[in-house]
């Protein structure tokens, strides 16, 4: 612990008025955000490491809203982030020069830390006309893609649109929008999918991947396990309502107005895996989030759900658990017989009784007939 | 015809007094005693307080489709009414007047959770006619291997309990019941229902020991204070500390049919509950094994009836009949004669 203090004692001057206490706050929030307990030393040392890791930002189709959310973050501030924890090299909103010098910039980079930088990519990736509907410097985007992540450490694909080609793949899709996984398979891709997604998430992943020098436990889609592994359903915090089978029918009824359930106004919480609910939005307190405000959850980071399913349209649950009602010790089953299994029973019946009958009659007399005629002639 | 109707309906009426007649009272074996080691579970009902994590924990642990209510068109719910192919456990209520309180049989209410009580001498074991149902010699859990079933639902029919349930809606249904999670306590773990349940209402353990702690709360006075294990029974889980119910003075399970591994405590009347309580202190087994086992004991008797039957349709198939058809077996008939 002693040798831990030392060591970050030079780090109060260079973090640009952030005092250390400050900075360690935010070491151990990352680590909670991560579920990591007692990894904020750990994390402190990862970034206040001589060299920066160098991060290089790639936007392809988007609309600059993960950026946007990623600006809005306050802890760390981006500004701690980008000149204190990371050496973001190349950024097209954030770049402090422009044209051939920020390519310049890229560039060399690029080539001074081959296969050690992070690749961030953000937007989607057009292909259709040889990818000419997205273009930087005179070349598509998909060509610088694969480009840059022929010496990445590794890629994160941040926003929906990264993760799986998000609004601009869904409908009629002219660019023939997909995702990085689609383009670039030899390299290990995170995907931060969300609309936009959460910057807490992008943090945690960055900073696990500079502490640990791996990528935290995906899932099968590539989501960080840390924050995608639980529906929205599982920890909302209208779910109580739906298990006592209260909803919000429409905007502005009754139960809209009392906070119950947004299931049947078109929630998509019970087939949407992200951590909404835990973390929130924004830094400003309880219910900012798309359901504590009151607007279904649409689905986001969910591919073939955000952007393609209807908002109105009903969730499928993803598991179904049982509700807060109890059968009775004996529950009546079954709807009583109807009329058409009424009929053919009572038909069936009477033809075996028919049948029955008659064979009866069919068959001799007495015994005498029988038996006794064929013992006559047997002997 | 060799058949005429005076000995048709005399057949017909021996057929149907052979079903009515009763079995003679005396036990036709030894009733079967339970494994040193048998684990088990004692459900107290009082400790109980109806969250189902158990129900929700049993379909995840065993991957039992969720059953939805057949009259509503919302798929929200896994809603079963009762043990079925696709539920293996459930959690029932006991309601009574205004339900103004729990462990009450008068204006009260009480949960109970159904499903196999891995009887000591089952009589599905008894009744299947392979060797699907099995009880386990070490463990005492009754089995149930698809693999060998061939779909006769005897064993759905023969259990007092109404337990093992047939998937009646699909083509290729099978028999499904509560294995007491084989597969889980085969790798250390407890059976799902008694891992979640966060009382101990449902608790694991020894049948031996849970019988011990089981008459220890009945002998203690309603409201004294108790610690109630969670989990395990001697696990070491943290335990919590609660009060005696009203308890029924009766261990349910100890006697019932020869004795149940799971075992049953309840401040309501146990046929309230909807456990069978006017039945005799031995298996059903113990009296219908001796006649059932012995008619079919290594395939002989039915072969020997085979034989009989194959016999007299030999000797009487040569036979002219009235209408001068010329007999298939005259030869054979001629050197009989």
């Amino acid at each position: 612990m002693r040798k831990q203090e030392m060591s970050l004692d030079g780090y109060e001057g260079s973090a640009g008025g952030v005092t250390r206490r400050e900075f360690l706050k935010f070491c151990t929030g990352i680590a909670a955000t991560l579920g990591v307990p007692a990894m904020g030393m750990q994390i402190a040392e990862a970034v206040t490491s001589k060299q920066r890791p160098p991060v290089i930002w790639l936007s392809a189709q988007e609309c600059t809203g993960c950026t946007e959310s990623l600006l809005r973050s306050t802890h760390p501030t981006l500004e701690t982030l980008i000149l204190n924890t990371i050496s973001l090299d190349y950024h097209e909103t954030l770049c402090a020069g422009a044209g051939h010098q920020a390519e310049a910039s890229k560039q060399a980079s690029m080539k001074a830390n081959k296969g050690k930088y992070l690749l961030v990519v953000d937007g989607s990736i057009p292909t259709k006309d040889g990818g000419i509907y997205c273009k930087i410097a005179n070349k598509t985007v998909l060509a610088h893609l694969h480009e840059a992540a022929a010496g990445a450490a590794a890629i994160i694909a941040i926003g929906s649109c990264a993760s799986w080609g998000g609004i601009p793949s869904s409908g009629p899709n002219p660019t023939g929008a997909v995702g990085v996984s689609k383009i670039i398979k030899d390299r290990p891709i995170v995907t931060i999918p969300g609309c936009p997604p959460n910057p807490y998430n992008f943090l945690a992943t960055v900073l696990y991947f500079l502490t640990f020098n791996r990528l935290p436990e995906l899932d099968s889609k590539g989501r960080p396990k840390f924050a995608y592994n639980r529906l929205i359903h599982e920890n909302c915090e209208r779910r109580p309502h739906f298990d006592a089978g209260r909803f919000a029918i429409e905007f502005g009824d009754d139960g809209h107005r009392q906070g119950w359930c947004l299931y049947k106004l078109g929630c998509k919480g019970p087939e949407t895996y992200a951590n909404c609910p835990a973390i929130l939005f924004g830094d400003v307190g309880p219910g900012a989030w798309p359901v504590g405000t009151g607007h279904p959850c649409f689905g986001c980071t969910e591919e073939g759900i955000g952007f393609t399913k209807g908002i109105h349209e009903l969730a499928e649950l993803k598991n179904v658990t049982p509700p807060t009602t109890y059968p009775r010790i004996t529950e009546d089953k079954g709807k009583g017989a109807t009329v058409t299994a009424a009929a053919l029973v009572g038909g069936l019946v009477g033809a075996a009784a028919v049948a029955g009958v008659k064979f009866a009659r069919k068959l001799p007399e007495s015994s005498d007939e029988a038996s006794g005629g064929r013992s006559d002639k047997e002997r | 015809m060799a058949l005429n109707r005076r000995d048709f309906l005399k057949v017909a009426a021996a057929a149907g007094a052979a079903g009515a007649v009763d079995t003679a009272h005396a036990l036709q074996r030894e009733p079967k005693t339970m494994p040193p080691n048998a684990v088990g579970m004692l459900y107290d009902a009082t400790q109980c307080i109806g969250c189902k994590a158990c129900v929700a924990a049993c379909k995840e642990a065993n991957h039992m489709p969720p059953e939805h209510d057949a009259g509503k068109s919302e798929l929200m719910w896994d809603v079963p009414l009762d043990l079925s192919g696709k539920t293996l456990n459930i959690i029932k209520v006991y309601q009574d007047g205004n339900v103004a309180q729990k462990d009450r049989e008068i204006n009260g209410y009480s949960f109970v959770k159904r499903h196999c009580l891995h009887c000591v001498d089952p009589s599905c074991v008894s009744a299947c006619p392979v060797s699907a149902m099995t009880k386990d010699p070490k463990t005492g859990i009754v089995e149930h291997h698809a693999d060998r079933c061939i779909g006769c639902r005897y064993c759905v029919y023969a259990c007092p309990f109404a337990v093992p349930k047939f998937e009646y809606d699909g083509p290729f249904g099978q028999i499904q019941k509560c294995q007491f999670c084989a597969h889980l306590q085969a790798k250390g773990q407890l059976p799902a229902c008694c891992d979640v349940c966060p009382t101990g209402a449902s608790l694991f353990g020894l049948v031996e020991d849970l019988k011990k702690e089981a008459h220890v709360r009945l002998s203690k006075k309603p409201g004294e204070s108790h610690r109630f294990a969670r989990g395990k029974l001697g696990g070491n889980r943290p335990t919590q500390d609660g009060t005696i119910a009203n308890y029924q003075k009766h261990l349910y399970g100890d006697k019932e049919l020869g004795g149940t591994q799971i075992l049953y405590l309840s401040a309501v009347p146990f046929e309230k509950m909807g456990l069978p309580t006017n039945v005799p202190e031995y298996g059903y087994p113990a009296i219908t094994e001796g006649i059932q086992h012995t008619l079919y004991k290594g395939m002989l008797p039915p072969l020997a009836l085979l034989a009989g039957l194959v016999y007299l349709v030999h000797r009487n198939a040569g036979k002219p009949d009235e209408s001068g058809e010329t007999p298939r077996k005259t030869k054979v008939k001629k050197e009989k004669s």
